[in-house]
């Protein structure tokens, strides 16, 4: 079989569907290679280590899409390019399904079998051909470095023999992939770091990463089963709208990664949060390509707000990075499908069956909401179980009730018992007794757990008080029984009593911190 | 000098006080050495106080006893080694056991008793008959629980059948013959209490041997309780509240230890009493072991040791036996000082006593705060790179928590195996005391490292410095 890699026809794509090292791999999966001329020069990838890795480098685009069983690119084919392929080939590339579907229909009516891989199901098998994490891990990394480049000082706080320096405060909204990955770098450079999502669940994600997490007063989890965020209500985006111009007020550096799938991006910075900024600090929008997160974002551009606010709507891609990552997600799909011996399209196959949006001549798209959450499963009766959960807090506390009435009549009853036909002296032992068990009860449970050794030390001491039996009992008659059981009874209290303080004396002068 | 009867009171009631503040001082490290002194100058203040008191003489004896036992107090606390920290703790419930039967005789034999008032007559021959039943068994169930400790009596437990029938046959007989001892006059029921203190020093004997040595922090804390409530029981026979009230409080003190030991075992309190691990164990786990078994060098240890960024070493009772503890706080400190993250974790029921690690790791200057409860550390085990079980062998039993069929299933243990590497240092590959195989060892992320732990600690220090 073999796989083609034509070269990118956009301008702005600089990324390549395979490299040399993934070559390599693909020609051990047992593919034969074919790769046309400068398809990596964009991403520093030269010919020569293509052919050196044992792809076939071929001239023209047509000879790529006219010979090869598999094509594989980067960014959706033009019209040209799919007017070149062949009934029956399966392509891997961004499709972006829900924005152009056009070109669905035109794959389609090719009977081009289309993967795309932008819709490979976000499911834990399928991580490693997962390409909008590869690359928002990217992106992510890349919105700190670009960030901070355009930010006029340190990202860290120092304090210098030339002064004192305050660390950068970095604003991350969205917690997905890429907004973890810009935590992660900008802690790691020392700025202060806050991050907010609509998703409580990724609160423990983001502190993991070492940013706080931001949150609004009000009870809405924008958690889906998709594994992506949903729309919020009115009353939540107004919170969080005052909350993002408070902390708009603060921030350096802000980095938005807000997208919703086949939506345009939510707008979260709006003109008036960009006008709280102070000048020098900047917004990079990672949504930028999908109509970005700011308003006064400029796909494409970086320019600066007349009260000197740089936002940054794109960013280099790293190419060779991306593609690296890239080609091994593209790897990990054809080794999932078969590799080259077994190769087959199997449609039962949760991954292939939907992100394979054309197949056969038809449109397969949308596909089968898939659940899928990093999270536990949340049953749509949470209302109901809360319900029945308050029933059975409330049987089980009349339960508790009806048991402690019992306990407490019975033990009211013995008390009495004692008390009719105990005489008065008795009783007032008694009554120590019981309240010296209460108060023992109540000390003890404070006793830290590392203390217990010493604590059955002390109480071993202390129980020497047994001692007074033998004082009370002494005569002054050595020759009598009582006198000889009195004296026995006063050494074995007192070595109690020393050799127990002794030695809790000599373990807790060991403990130190 | 001579005190009266109400500035002794007041003595007691002071001597109380300072007790319950001596023991509440032991909820932190910083205030637990205050809680010692409290206790000290109470339990000076209460002899002194008695002494003073009316009516006491034979002062002669009464130095001289104390003095005696001073010395030999004096040679225990500072000879013992704390590794038998639980022998010295169960030898120590004896004397309180014993102490208390010779009281409880001592009040029957002594003439004033017999001249209460018919009701109160009786109610003081019950407190004797009870105290020193109570007495009675302490003083010979912490004497089997030294011994097996001490390993003179085999810490395997004897079980036969229908122990439970003559345990109550016994209590039966017990209760005839005080009913017997209450209707005798004068002092002619003596027969009955010699014959009932050999009968619960019987029992004593019998409900000691019965259980396991896993199940010793259980037993030595109920020893603890069962000491204070004999202590209670003679402050009733004398009428005295300074003895009932400190023995309430260590007979609380106990009972709680051994709930939180037995809650860290997943066993109820009866079930520990009556019944040993043993028993249960013979089946075995209907779980077969799956994996194999590899073992590592010194040296590869050492390696993995120079590359672990953090670093949680579990202690067991083993590191007790082989005195590990010094060596493994030269390493900790070598650890530390290149930068890892390093913690020990401490089942609650780790050793033959409750806090018996702490003790050790402390005697060995091993800081506190990096010393951590399971609760605390279990959570952190998936990011720590290297797990090193010293000693411990059931308290990081897999099968407890996936294993319904093990004896242990369902006790709360530290998750050892979710970290990315394990190290067991062991003698051999033995079961542990509850009998049970451990399928850690069979973890395919979990090497051995056979041979005793100070022995092996030293020659990986030696290979960490090379």
């Amino acid at each position: 079989m073999i796989v083609g890699i034509p070269t990118e026809v956009s301008p702005t794509e600089l990324r390549v569907a395979a490299t040399p090292k993934t070559v390599k791999r693909l020609i051990k999966q047992g593919f034969h290679v074919c790769i046309q001329q400068n398809a990596g020069a964009k991403a520093n990838f030269t010919d020569k280590e293509f052919e050196e890795a044992g792809a076939q480098i071929v001239q023209t685009a047509t000879e790529i899409y006219g010979q090869s069983d598999i094509v594989l690119k980067v960014k959706e084919p033009s019209v040209d390019e799919v007017d070149m392929m062949w009934g029956g080939l399966v392509l891997l590339s961004y499709l972006w399904p829900a924005q152009h579907p056009e070109l669905l229909k035109k794959l389609a009516l090719k009977k081009v079998n289309a993967v795309a891989m932008d819709a490979i199901p976000r499911i834990s098998r399928a991580q490693k051909m997962d390409v909008l994490s590869s690359m928002a891990n990217i992106a992510g990394y890349r919105a700190v470095i670009e960030g901070s480049y355009h930010f006029g000082r340190f990202l860290n706080g120092q304090i210098t023999a030339a002064g004192k320096v305050e660390p950068a405060k970095v604003l991350v909204i969205g917690a997905g992939v890429a907004g973890l990955a810009a935590i992660g770098a900008a802690n790691s450079l020392g700025a202060i770091v806050r991050a907010f999502d609509t998703r409580k669940e990724v609160a423990e994600q983001i502190e993991s990463m070492g940013a706080s997490f931001l949150t609004v007063n009000i009870n809405e989890d924008g958690a889906t089963a998709s594994g992506y965020s949903k729309e919020m209500s009115k009353e939540f985006i107004d919170a969080e709208m005052q909350l993002f111009l408070e902390q708009a007020k603060d921030a350096d550096i802000i980095i938005t990664t807000a997208q919703i799938p086949g939506k345009e991006a939510p707008k979260l910075i709006l003109d008036y949060h960009v006008a709280a900024m102070k000048p020098g600090s900047v917004i990079v929008d990672l949504a930028a390509s999908t109509g970005g997160n700011c308003v006064l974002t400029k796909p494409g551009e970086v320019y600066t707000t007349t009260n000197g606010v740089t936002i940054l709507g794109k960013l280099n891609q790293l190419p060779n990075q991306a593609s690296q990552l890239y080609g091994n997600n593209l790897c990990h799909l054809l080794d999932d499908m078969g590799k080259a011996e077994h190769f087959k399209i199997d449609m039962e196959d949760a991954v292939v069956s939907r992100a394979m949006v054309t197949y056969n001549g038809s449109i397969n798209w949308p596909p089968q909401p898939l659940p899928v959450s990093p999270a536990k499963p949340k049953t749509e009766s949470a209302a109901e179980k809360a319900e029945e959960k308050k029933v059975n807090e409330q049987q089980l506390a009349k339960k508790q009730a009806t048991s402690m009435f019992i306990r407490l009549t019975v033990i009211g009853l013995f008390l009495l018992l004692i008390g009719q036909f105990a005489p008065a002296e008795f009783m007032q032992h008694f009554t120590v007794f019981v309240l010296a068990v209460f108060v023992g009860w109540q000390v003890i449970w404070n006793v830290s757990h590392s203390l217990h050794t010493p604590l059955m030390a002390v109480t071993n001491a202390i129980s020497g008080i047994i001692i007074v039996g033998g004082l009370l009992q002494t005569t002054n008659d050595l020759s009598s029984p009582l006198t000889i059981l009195a004296f026995v009874a006063i050494l074995v209290a007192s070595i109690n009593i020393v050799g127990g303080f002794l030695v809790t004396h000599r373990m807790l002068k060991m403990f130190k911190k | 000098m001579m005190i009266a009867k109400e500035i002794q009171t007041a003595a007691y009631l002071f001597t109380s006080i300072l007790f319950i503040l001596s023991l509440g001082g032991l909820s932190s490290q910083e205030s637990a050495k205050r809680g010692v002194l409290y206790g000290i100058i109470g339990m000076a203040i209460a002899i002194l106080a008695t002494v003073l008191g009316q009516g006491v003489e034979g002062h002669t004896y009464i130095i001289a006893a104390i003095a005696i036992a001073s010395v030999i107090g004096v040679f225990l606390a500072a000879k013992v080694e704390m590794t038998s920290m639980p022998q010295l703790v169960a030898i120590l419930h004896s004397f309180v056991g014993l102490a208390a039967v010779l009281v409880g005789f001592g009040s029957y034999m002594d003439p004033a008793s017999h001249t209460l008032p018919p009701t109160e007559h009786i109610i003081h021959l019950v407190e004797v008959f009870v105290g020193i039943f109570i007495g009675a068994i302490t003083f010979t169930g912490s004497i089997v629980a030294w011994g097996k400790l001490e390993g003179k009596i085999r810490s395997k437990p004897l079980l036969y059948t229908g122990r439970h029938a003559v345990n109550i046959v016994l209590l039966l007989i017990c209760v005839v013959l005080g009913v017997l001892f209450v209707k005798a006059e004068g002092t002619d029921g003596m027969m009955y209490l010699y014959i009932m203190t050999a009968i619960s020093a019987f029992i004593g004997v019998m409900l000691v041997m019965a259980i396991g040595g896993a199940d010793m922090p259980v037993v030595v804390s109920m020893l603890n309780s069962y000491s204070g409530w004999a202590a209670s029981a003679a402050g009733f026979m004398l009428g005295n509240d300074l003895l009932i009230v400190t023995g309430a409080l260590v007979g609380s003190s106990g009972a709680i230890l051994s709930i939180i030991m037995c809650e860290a075992m997943n066993r109820s309190f009866l079930s520990v009493i009556f019944g040993g691990f043993g028993e249960v164990a013979a089946t075995g786990s209907a779980q077969a072991m799956e994996g194999e078994v590899t073992a590592m060098t010194h040296e590869e240890v050492a390696n993995l040791l120079r590359e672990a960024k953090s670093v949680v070493i579990v202690p067991g009772y083993g590191m007790a036996v082989a005195k590990a503890q010094y060596p493994i706080h030269d390493l900790v400190e070598r650890l530390r000082k290149s930068g890892k993250k390093v913690r020990f974790a401490i089942h609650p029921v780790a050793g033959r006593l409750p806090g018996h690690m702490n003790v050790l790791l402390a005697e060995a200057n091993v800081p506190y705060d990096i010393v951590l409860e399971m609760d605390e550390i279990n959570e952190d085990l998936p990011d720590t790179d290297l797990v090193m079980v010293i000693g411990a062998n059931d308290v990081v039993n897999p099968g407890a928590q996936d294993d319904p069929a093990s004896p242990i299933y369902g006790m709360p243990v530290i998750e050892a195996w979710k970290a990315d590497e394990v190290i067991v240092m062991k003698r051999s590959m033995s079961v542990g005391y509850a009998g049970v195989e451990n399928p850690l060892f069979y973890k395919s992320n979990t090497d051995m490292l056979y041979g005793d732990a100070t022995e092996s600690m030293e020659k990986i220090l030696a290979s960490l410095k090379d």
